[in-house]
C-alpha cells in the first residue's frame, strides 16, 4: 500500500504549513516520515532535509539527537504520550537532560519557563498528568515540546480531543510562540477553519497525494483543484446557506484509481482523466494544483 | 470495622456527578431542537433521559402526552417503537456479526411488527432505498465491516426508521464523518424528516451544524440550560456571555477573517462540585460581583497569579506554598503562626487591589482568626431562567 506518493514540500524557517486531508489521505503519514519514526517494514523512499542536512543518511542516534531536540512533535491525545507514572517535573528533566548536559536545577529553571509561557502554574510542576484536565495536558505537552527552542514543530491533530474554547486557546498560544521564537510549524489537521486561522501555507492532501498547495490566501479564496472547491464548499460554517458533499467515498489506497486519483468523484473528469497522472503544475506564483484542467479553474 | 475487604473499598466513595441539573424543555411535533455544549455538559445525558435509557434520578418526561418517568418497562416498550435513537459512531453502532439486512429489520422482529421474513425483507428493501442504501439488493447480505462510515450510518438511520418513529434523538450523528459526506447524511435526514413528519432532538457540539439544521436551540453548560430560544434570534444575537464565547471560538474557514477572539479562560470544570451561583462564573469574560464567587475562586486566582513570574515570586516570599490554602463554601483560609498572621492578612488584602474587580467586590471581608487568615465572600445573588427578547437566558447580566 503507498499511503504517500511522491510528496514534496518545503518548509520556510518560521514558516507555518498547514497539511489537510480527510481520513487515509496520508497526512499523519507525512509526519511520521519527516520525523523518522514511521512503523518499523514501511518502505519510504527520498529524503529529509533539515538545515541543510539530510536526515535520511544519519544513524539512529544522531536523528534521536535531533528529533525532540531540533524537531518536536505533539500529538492529538496527549493522555497517552505523557507516563502516567512520572510527574511533570520528571518529564520535563527527562527530555532536556538527553539532548543537552544541563543540571537538574538549571533544567528544572527551564521548565518552570516553558510551563509559564503557556500559562500553566509553575506550581503544579510536582503534579502527575492525571491531575490536570485536557487541555492543561496539552499545554505542558506543547511546553515539553518546546522547551529545548525546537525549530520546527510537527502538530499531527492538536486540538481534535479538545472543546472549542479550549482549542481556540491553545491556537492563539502556538500563534504567539511561533511569532516569538521565530519557529516553523508543520500542522496536520483535517479542520481547514484552524489552518485558515494559523497557517501560511496550506497543502491539500488526498488519497496519498498533494492535489494542491499555496498560500492560504490563494487556496481558501482561489482554489484551483476541484477536490479543494468541493471540500471547501463542504466545510459547514455558521453563514452556510446551503450544504455540499463530494459524491462517492475517498479510495482504497491498495489500489489507487489510475490516473487522477480524484476522478472517479470528480464533477469535472474527463476521459484523459482516468490514463494520464496528472503533474503538480504552478498556475499561479506559488500555487500549485495537480489537475490536467487546472488552467480552466483558474 | 469488619466486613469483606472488598466492599469497604468500594464503599467509600458516594459522591455523585448530577450530569444534568434542573433542565425543561418541550419539543414541538415536527421541529428540530438542538442541545448545544461543549464535552461533559450533559446533552448526552438529557438526550438518553428523554428515551429513558437512563432514569433521571428526579423530574419527569412526557411523551406525547403520556408521563414515561416511571412507566414499567412492558409498558413502555410499545412507546419505543415511536422514538429512535442514532448514535454518534456509526461502527459501534451496528454488530459487526450481524448483516445490514437483518440488523435494519430487527426491530421490526423484536417489537413483532413483521414476522415473515419476506415481509421483513421488503419492508428493510424499502428503508433501504428511502435512506440511499443502494444498491439495496446488494447491500442487504453485507456486514459492516463492507461498508463505508458514511453507509453505515445510512444504516442506522435506515434502523432507526424501519418502525416509523414520531421522535429521533440524534446524538452526534456526523461528528464521526469526514467533512466530504457529512452534508449527504444532514441532507438525508433533512428529507426523513420532510417526508415523515419527524421530530429530531439534535445533539451536537457543533453550533455551525445546529445553526444550519435547528428550528431552536437550547445551549447547556456543565448541566444546565444557559440560553433557550428559537436558532436565528441566538445566533443573530446571543445574549449569554458563554453562547457568545462558543460562537466568537469557532475557526472560521477564511484567513481574511483572522484575529484575536477575546477567550474566557480556563476549562470547563468538573461536575462533581460545580461552581457555585452561575456554573459558567469563573471563566465568565462578563462577569459581576454577585454571580457566585467562592472560596476557591480565591484559591484559583493564587494559582493565576504564579504564572506570571513576578508576582509568583512575590506571592511565594509572603505567603509560601499554595498547598496549604483550604477552601469550603465561601470562605478560603490558611493556617499560619501567631506572630505572622497579621502580615500575611495584609498582604492578601493588598494582592486584592491587584484582582479582578467583580472578584475583589465579591468580597466580604479578610480577617485574622488567631491562627488563621480567613478570607470570606458575599452570599451570590439568586439566579434562574429570565426571559429576554423571545428567549430564556439564565443571567445576572439580565
Amino acid at each position: 500500500m503507498h499511503a504517500l506518493d511522491n510528496i514534496s514540500l518545503d518548509v520556510a524557517s518560521g514558516e507555518s504549513i498547514g497539511i489537510v486531508g480527510e481520513t487515509g489521505s496520508g497526512k499523519s503519514t507525512l509526519g511520521k516520515a519527516v520525523l523518522e519514526i514511521l512503523p518499523p517494514r514501511t518502505k519510504a523512499e527520498g529524503q529529509v532535509v533539515f538545515l541543510g542536512g539530510e536526515l535520511s543518511h544519519l544513524d539512529n542516534e544522531k536523528i534521536r539527537h535531533i528529533r525532540g531536540e531540533k524537531i518536536a512533535l505533539i500529538f492529538q491525545d496527549p493522555m497517552t504520550r505523557l507516563n502516567p507514572l512520572m510527574t511533570i517535573e520528571d518529564h520535563f528533566v527527562e527530555a532536556i537532560t538527553a539532548h543537552q548536559r544541563v543540571s537538574r536545577r538549571e533544567a528544572l529553571a527551564r521548565a518552570k519557563a516553558a510551563l509559564t509561557s503557556m500559562r500553566v502554574s509553575e506550581s503544579r510542576i510536582r503534579n502527575y498528568p492525571h491531575e490536570f484536565s485536557g487541555g492543561m495536558r496539552q499545554r505542558i505537552m506543547i511546553a515539553l515540546a518546546l522547551v529545548l527552542n525546537p525549530s520546527l514543530l510537527v502538530a499531527d491533530e492538536p486540538t481534535t480531543s479538545l472543546d472549542v474554547i479550549v482549542e481556540a486557546q491553545i491556537l492563539e498560544i502556538l500563534e504567539d510562540l511561533k511569532r516569538a521564537y521565530k519557529m516553523s510549524l508543520l500542522l496536520i489537521t483535517h479542520n481547514l477553519g484552524i489552518v485558515a486561522e494559523v497557517c501560511d501555507k496550506v497543502a491539500v492532501f488526498y488519497a496519498g497525494k498533494i492535489v494542491e498547495i499555496g498560500s492560504v490566501d490563494d487556496i481558501f479564496n482561489r482554489p484551483i483543484h476541484p477536490y479543494t472547491r468541493l471540500l471547501l464548499q463542504s466545510i459547514i460554517h455558521l453563514d452556510t446557506k446551503e450544504l455540499h458533499s463530494i459524491e462517492g467515498v475517498p479510495p482504497d489506497l491498495v489500489s489507487p484509481p489510475s490516473g487522477c486519483r480524484f476522478h472517479p468523484r470528480c464533477p469535472y473528469a474527463q476521459a484523459v482523466c482516468r490514463e494520464k497522472i496528472p503533474p503538480l503544475e504552478e498556475f499561479r506564483q506559488g500555487q500549485r494544483a495537480a489537475c490536467l484542467f487546472g488552467k480552466d479553474f483558474l | 470495622m469488619g466486613g469483606p475487604l472488598i466492599q469497604k473499598l468500594f464503599q467509600r466513595h458516594k459522591s455523585f456527578v448530577h450530569a444534568v441539573d434542573g433542565v425543561s424543555f418541550t419539543l414541538k411535533p415536527g421541529e428540530i431542537f438542538g442541545l448545544v455544549g461543549e464535552s461533559g455538559c450533559g446533552k448526552t445525558t438529557t438526550g438518553r433521559a428523554v428515551l429513558r435509557l437512563i432514569d433521571p434520578t428526579s423530574g419527569s418526561v412526557k411523551f406525547e402526552g403520556t408521563n414515561i418517568t416511571k412507566l414499567k418497562e412492558e409498558r413502555l416498550r410499545p412507546l419505543r417503537t415511536r422514538m429512535q435513537i442514532i448514535f454518534q459512531d456509526p461502527h459501534a453502532s451496528l454488530n459487526p456479526a450481524m448483516s445490514i439486512g437483518s440488523a435494519i429489520g430487527h426491530p421490526l422482529k423484536i417489537h413483532g411488527i413483521a414476522w415473515r421474513e419476506e415481509d421483513v425483507k421488503n419492508r428493510v428493501l424499502a428503508m433501504m432505498r428511502e435512506v440511499g442504501l443502494t444498491p439495496e439488493e446488494q447491500l442487504y447480505d453485507k456486514y459492516p465491516s463492507d461498508l463505508s462510515g458514511g453507509q453505515k450510518q445510512r444504516a442506522v438511520i435506515a434502523r432507526a426508521m424501519i418502525l416509523v418513529p414520531q421522535l429521533i434523538v440524534a446524538d452526534e450523528p456526523v461528528a464521526m464523518l469526514d467533512m466530504s459526506i457529512r452534508a449527504k447524511v444532514l441532507e438525508l435526514m433533512l428529507l426523513l424528516k420532510r417526508k415523515f413528519n419527524l421530530t429530531y432532538l439534535f445533539i451536537t457540539h457543533d453550533l455551525a451544524t445546529a445553526k444550519f439544521l435547528c428550528d431552536r436551540i437550547a445551549i447547556m453548560y456543565l448541566g444546565r440550560i444557559v440560553e433557550i430560544g428559537p436558532a436565528k434570534d441566538i445566533y443573530k444575537d446571543p445574549k449569554h456571555p458563554y453562547t457568545q464565547a462558543l460562537l466568537r471560538a469557532i475557526p472560521i474557514p477564511d484567513p481574511r477573517k483572522r484575529g484575536p477572539k477575546d477567550l474566557p479562560k480556563g476549562e470547563v470544570p468538573d461536575a462533581v462540585h460545580p461552581p457555585a451561583g452561575c456554573r459558567f462564573h469563573p471563566r465568565c469574560p462578563a462577569v459581576l460581583s454577585t454571580c457566585g464567587w467562592e472560596g476557591r475562586d480565591f484559591i484559583d486566582y493564587l494559582e493565576e497569579r504564579r504564572t506570571s513570574p513576578e508576582k509568583a515570586k512575590a506571592d511565594e516570599a509572603n505567603l509560601g506554598s499554595l498547598e496549604i490554602w483550604k477552601a469550603e463554601g465561601l470562605v478560603a483560609e490558611r493556617p499560619c503562626e501567631p506572630n505572622k498572621v497579621g502580615k500575611i492578612t495584609e498582604y492578601v488584602r493588598s494582592i486584592l487591589n491587584e484582582a479582578p474587580v467583580p472578584l475583589a467586590q465579591a468580597v466580604e471581608r479578610v480577617n485574622n482568626v488567631e491562627t488563621k487568615v480567613v478570607l470570606r465572600f458575599r452570599t451570590p445573588d439568586p439566579l434562574g431562567p429570565k426571559e429576554v427578547e423571545g428567549r430564556l437566558v439564565e443571567c445576572l447580566l439580565y
